[in-house]
């Protein structure tokens, strides 16, 4: 094990040595926006959680040595300690089961799940008592549990690896669901979720793992770290663009083919603005509302099977609020309602900014 | 364990019948049922690490556990195997690097296993391997460019399942395992003399599904071989950090299982070991857990950088007990591989070889619309409504494709 900063005799790193030490290679570096991935995001934001709180561990299937199969934890073992960041046994159920236990007894466990299909075995735990505990315990149990998975398609993967899992999880009543789609929001939304006393499935597209943004993570730290308003995410969708012929509401993956798509439209002549969602659990229902009523337009975007998903039940809710405002259905542009398919076929599967102008050409527009 | 009093009042009829079949085949053996359980001390190995037959004594045996030697004709048909086997590992990384795969996971320097696993099976015997087994798959006789179709990227499977007796190569871990298990239980109910070997990685046997189908498997008396191949790698997890046990094989014994190690990298240790499984478990002695000790000398798959988690000297060290090195000293020092037959071997590995790289280099245009087809037996409506919407895209694609060239 090794552990750059100070450690104590039970080699456990206090958290106000560790803080102290960061601050000092913070001022050190020179503070300047730069580009940033979304993994080097997520992998800050889990560095500055395990510096904030000596409750925060982190484990799951190759994250120790190997720092993840998408690196999203490297270095952290080297740097915190291998009591804060390990490999376990192979057992998803093991994984999340022991989470659900760690976090009865006062730790705030980050799980990551290697790939969204493999999670399945941890469903038991999840659904039957992650979700339930603090139902079924009057409040007395709290879950402070985040359990990352890798998702979604767009890498040419195969199978098992690109399942758009979302929609299984928002439909647990008792666990929250993030999925961010910017780099920043990688950052807060991870900080965030660890923070949160509920348990947060954070879903992070793998397709934006190597996408990057200007950015000063620096300012984001401080930002979150003072408890700026302005950074917190949890049912606060944004409007990623600004628009006003129609509305495209997206989350994830999903936003940056929405954007591409409003950006394509935009040549075109149509003005379309894009919703992002940042959370799915819970869901920011005015943002949403707002925006399509302005417009009278939707569609919504997203990657997983259309049937019973995250996307019927966004149709369903402005449907409910924007119907008197509206000038077309809502549409939905979905993967269709089949496997994920091999890596040959998924550009058919995948929502494309073709399939999404199509659908806002469906839009019922006046001559 | 062992006699059981049949008076005992809390004995079930279940739990005389089952300690009276375990009692029964250990002493078939003339050992105790505790002997018949456990591995025997180390590994079996016949073959020493240089090619030398070693003496019986050293082999590994202990009483109820001797392994007769495969006849000669028949380790010469496995060593064509096994060479053909290292061809095809090498030959889909090549094409992997040169981009006409999307990945592979590599058995190179476990093919000893592979070839067994294969060749111990008559012809009414099931398989089920993993992502890891695709050279066992092509052993046991499936089209080797139907078995890349998964890696490739065109479909999920290439072959039919039901037609060759092999399970799809499963990706979620030890799910097939408890599908092996329903497979000899389904032959069981029906009276058909059918052997299911099951195969696993060392990592994977800590998932529940692995103790979930051991435990059935034994509960149900079935005619299954658990066949883990413990490469001493899960990704990049050693395997100390996967389990504490003495050995892999000994995890039977909780099920009421036998379980025995094998040289992974020793071909003829493999063949004798899982050869004398799958009888015994076609005579009714089953299930058994067969654990190969070997080496994953290749990274997990093509994605995979081994640097970050191993040092070189040890796959140095594994390099020197290359199951086909072994296997080609033994057999040219018995006289039975001479430079006829050697060069025939090579000859059907570079055939298999270029049978590779002529069905993947060629362009297949997948069919989108295959998408809609076998989701279910029957379409459902909304299926063949989304269907439809495709077709009618892409037809509107090639129209303006046509219109753009004009
Ligand atoms: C249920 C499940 N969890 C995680 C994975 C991701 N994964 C694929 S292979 C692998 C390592 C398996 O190691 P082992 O069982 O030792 O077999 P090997 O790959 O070494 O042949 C992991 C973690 C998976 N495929 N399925």
């Amino acid at each position: 094990m090794t552990v750059t900063t100070s450690s104590d005799a039970n080699g456990n790193v206090s958290a106000a040595t560790a803080r102290a030490t960061e601050r000092a290679a913070e001022s050190a570096a020179a503070a300047a926006p730069q580009p940033v991935t979304f993994a080097k995001a997520l992998n800050t934001a889990l560095a500055d959680a395990l510096t904030a709180s000596d409750d925060v561990v982190l484990f799951g299937e190759d994250i120790g040595t190997l720092g993840g199969v998408f690196r999203i934890t490297d270095g952290l073992t080297a740097r915190f300690g291998e009591h804060r960041c390990f490999d376990t046994p192979l057992a998803e159920s093991g994984i999340a089961g022991m989470a659900a236990g760690m976090a009865m007894n006062g730790m705030r466990p980050v799980v990551e799940m290697q790939f969204d299909a493999f999670a399945y075995p941890a469903l038991e735990q999840i659904f039957s008592h992650i979700a339930k505990m603090h139902n079924r315990t009057r409040g007395a149990l709290k879950m402070p549990i985040v359990i990352r998975i890798p998702y979604a398609g767009g890498i040419g993967g195969v199978e098992h690896h690109c399942d758009s899992s979302e929609s299984y999880y928002a439909h647990t009543p008792g666990l929250k669901v993030y999925a961010p789609a910017t780099v920043a929001d990688a950052y807060r939304m991870l900080r965030e979720a660890i923070d949160s006393d509920d348990p947060v499935v954070f879903f992070e597209p793998k397709k934006l793992y190597w996408s990057k943004e200007t950015l000063d993570l620096d300012a984001l730290r401080q930002q979150y770290d003072d408890g700026a308003d302005a950074s917190r995410s949890e049912g606060r969708a944004v409007v990623a663009r600004q628009g006003t012929d129609a509305t495209l509401i997206a989350y994830g993956p999903s936003v940056s083919t929405a954007m591409a798509a409003a950006e394509a439209a935009a040549e075109e002549g149509r003005s379309l603005e894009v919703v992002d969602l940042r959370t799915i659990v819970p869901l920011d229902d005015q943002t949403i509302t707002e925006a399509v009523c302005k417009t009278g337009r939707a569609v919504v975007v997203a990657e997983t099977p259309g049937f019973a998903s995250v996307a019927s039940e966004l149709v369903a809710r402005i449907q409910e609020r924007c119907f008197h405002s509206l000038a077309a259905p809502v549409l939905r542009v979905t993967g269709f309602d089949v496997p994920f398919p091999a890596p040959k076929l998924e550009e058919y599967f995948l929502p494309s900014v073709d399939r999404i102008l199509d659908a806002v050409d469906d839009l019922q527009w006046e001559a | 364990m062992g006699t059981e009093q049949p008076g005992a009042a809390a004995a079930s009829a279940g739990e005389v019948d089952r300690a009276a079949y375990l009692d029964e085949t250990a002493r078939k053996f003339g050992i105790s049922v505790e002997d018949y359980l456990l591995p025997t001390h180390g590994s079996i190995r016949i073959l020493d690490e240089t090619g030398r037959l070693r003496d019986v004594g050293e082999q590994g045996t202990a009483p109820g556990h001797e392994y007769p030697m495969p006849e000669a004709d028949e380790l010469l048909a496995a060593y064509e195997a096994l060479v053909v086997g290292r061809r095809v590992n090498d030959q889909n990384s090549a094409l992997v690097r040169q981009g006409r795969m999307a990945v592979y996971p590599s058995s190179h320097g476990q093919e000893a296993c592979q070839v067994a696993a294969a060749l111990c099976l008559g012809d009414n015997d099931w398989m089920f391997p993993t992502y890891r087994d695709s050279v066992a798959v092509m052993t046991k006789g499936i089209d080797p460019v139907e078995t890349m179709t998964l890696f490739r990227g065109d479909w999920h499977g290439g072959y039919d399942p039901a037609k060759y007796k092999v399970g799809i190569q499963s990706t979620p871990l030890t799910t097939q395992l408890l599908h092996a298990v329903g497979v000899a239980h389904a032959a069981k109910l029906r009276g058909e003399d059918t052997v299911v070997v099951a195969m696993c990685g060392d990592g994977a046997t800590s998932e529940g599904d692995f103790h979930e189908a051991l435990n059935f498997a034994a509960v149900f008396k079935l005619p299954v071989v658990f066949f883990v191949q413990n490469n001493q790698y899960a990704i990049s997890v050693p395997l100390a950090q996967q389990s504490v046990a003495p050995s892999l094989a000994h995890k039977a014994v909780g099920y009421g299982m036998a379980g025995e190690r094998v040289d992974g990298n020793d071909l003829i240790a493999l063949m004798a070991v899982m050869r004398r499984a799958v009888r015994l478990a076609r005579e009714g002695h089953g299930p058994l857990l067969v654990e190969a000790h070997t080496y994953r000398m290749q990274a997990h798959t093509n994605a995979d950088d081994a640097t970050r988690y191993r040092q070189d000297a040890e796959v140095q060290e594994w390099m020197a007990k290359d199951p086909v090195t072994r296997m080609r000293t033994y057999l040219q020092g018995e006289g039975v591989l001479d430079e006829a037959a050697e060069a025939r071997i090579a000859e059907a590995a570079e055939a298999m070889a270029s049978q590779l790289r002529d069905g993947l280099n060629a362009e297949v245009e997948p069919d989108p619309e295959d998408l809609f087809r076998y989701v279910f037996t029957e379409p459902t409506s909304q299926l063949a409504e989304q269907q439809a919407r495709l077709a009618d895209e892409l037809a509107r694609d090639a129209a303006t494709q046509t219109e753009a060239t004009r």
